[in-house]
C-alpha cells in the first residue's frame, strides 16, 4: 500500500537558512511541501524517504536565495487497485460505508459493493447484512462505525483541486477530496473481521496448541 | 516540480513503520517538528500499530519471501502476504487471483504454514 516515487524540484533556500547544512534545509523543505498532501496521479504523500542527487546551486540577481535543483524519493500512500486492505469504519450513510485508515479517509464502500443482501437501518444508521440462515430465517450482521473491515480496492480516482486563497481569508472554493479510494466488500472474507473469524479461530488455536505440544 | 517515476519501488508497512519511528524520534530531540509531517507521521504509525508489523522484523520477511520463491505469485501478491498475513485459506483465496487454479490445495496449506513459521500471529489474540 506505500510505494516510493521518484520526483524531481528546484529547491529555494532563503539566506536565513544557510546556517544549516543543505541536505537538512532540503529534507525540511520537501517535508514542509508534501508531507500530508495529494499529488495528482502519485497518491498522498507521507515522507522523504531519501535524497538520489543534488545539482548545482545557483543564485539569480536581485535574490539572495539559493535554487537547488534535487532528485529524490518520497514515500506514498497508493495502495494498488485490487489490493485488500484493513480499516476502520467511519460512518454509515445511504451511499454505502466511509472507511478510514487514520490517516487517509476518502474511502467508500457503495451500496452496490456490499455483501447481498444489505439493508440501510434508519435508527442505528448502519448497514446490515441479512445473512441467511439454514432454516430460511435471516441474521442481521451490522456494520457499526469504529468496527476493522478488511475490503478489496475496486478503483481510484484524483481530481483536480482548486488553488485555495492565502490563509485567514475566507475564500469560498467547495472542498474535493483530491484522492478517492472505491472499496468493494461483496466477496467471501471480505467485511468486518469479526464476521469470519469466529469459526476459523477455533480451528487455529487447535493447530497452534497442537504445534506447541509438539 | 516534477514527478519522475510514479512507482519507483513497493515498501511494505514494516519498512514504513521503521522509516517514520526513525523521523519521530531523530525530529522530537532537535526542533519542532513542522505541522503537516507531524500529523501525517502520527496518523501513519498509529495506524500501523493496530496492524501485524509491529511484530515483524526484517530477517524473518526476508526468509519468509525467499520461501515464497518457489510459489508462482506477484510481487504485489507477496506484498499483500507480508502486509496481512494469510491465516486461513479463505484469506489467500482473496490475495490470490485465481488462486484455485494457481494453486492446489497442497501449497496453499504450505502457505500458510510457511505465514505461520515466519511471520508468527500476535500471542495478544
Amino acid at each position: 500500500m506505500f510505494v516510493l516515487a521518484e520526483m524531481k524540484d528546484v529547491i529555494r533556500i532563503t539566506p536565513e537558512n544557510f546556517h544549516q547544512s543543505l541536505t537538512e534545509s532540503i529534507t525540511t523543505l520537501l517535508n514542509r511541501k508534501l508531507a500530508n498532501k495529494v499529488v495528482l496521479n502519485v497518491g498522498l504523500c507521507i515522507a522523504l524517504f531519501d535524497i538520489i542527487d543534488i545539482g548545482h546551486s545557483y543564485i539569480f540577481p536581485g535574490d539572495g536565495s539559493s535554487h537547488t535543483e534535487v532528485k529524490f524519493r518520497y514515500i506514498v500512500f497508493r495502495p494498488v487497485v485490487e489490493e485488500i486492505l484493513i480499516g476502520k469504519i467511519k460512518n454509515c450513510s445511504r451511499e454505502g460505508v466511509h472507511v478510514t485508515l487514520g490517516f487517509f479517509d476518502d474511502i467508500l464502500i457503495p451500496v452496490n459493493a456490499l455483501q447481498h443482501p444489505s439493508r440501510f437501518d434508519e435508527t442505528d444508521q448502519a448497514w446490515v447484512w441479512e445473512y441467511p440462515k439454514e432454516d430460511g430465517e435471516k441474521h442481521d450482521l451490522f456494520m457499526d462505525s469504529g468496527e476493522s473491515i478488511r475490503f478489496r480496492i475496486t478503483s481510484e480516482a484524483f481530481e483536480e483541486s482548486l488553488p485555495t486563497g492565502p490563509p485567514g481569508t475566507e475564500c469560498t472554493t467547495q472542498t474535493v477530496a483530491p484522492y478517492k479510494i472505491v472499496g468493494g466488500i461483496n466477496e467471501p472474507g471480505l467485511g468486518l473481521l469479526t464476521w469470519w473469524e469466529a469459526p476459523e479461530q477455533d480451528d487455529g488455536d487447535e493447530n497452534e496448541e497442537q504445534e506447541n505440544d509438539e | 516540480m516534477e514527478t519522475t517515476k510514479v512507482n519507483a519501488a513497493f515498501l511494505c508497512n514494516y519498512e514504513v513503520m521503521q522509516i517514520l519511528q526513525q523521523l519521530k524520534d531523530s525530529t522530537q530531540k532537535k526542533h519542532k517538528r513542522e505541522g503537516s509531517l507531524a500529523t501525517v507521521t502520527y496518523e501513519t504509525v498509529h495506524y500501523l500499530q493496530d496492524t501485524e508489523c509491529k511484530k515483524q522484523n526484517a530477517q524473518s520477511i526476508q526468509k519468509f519471501l525467499e520461501a515464497m520463491k518457489k510459489f508462482k505469485l506477484t510481487k504485489t501478491e507477496k506484498l499483500m502476504m507480508v502486509n496481512t498475513p494469510p491465516r486461513t485459506e479463505l484469506e489467500i483465496q482473496l490475495i490470490v487471483q485465481e488462486s484455485e487454479e494457481r494453486l492446489s490445495e497442497d501449497e496453499v496449506r504450505k502457505v500458510i504454514e510457511l505465514v505461520n513459521e515466519f511471520l508468527p500471529p500476535s500471542e495478544v489474540s
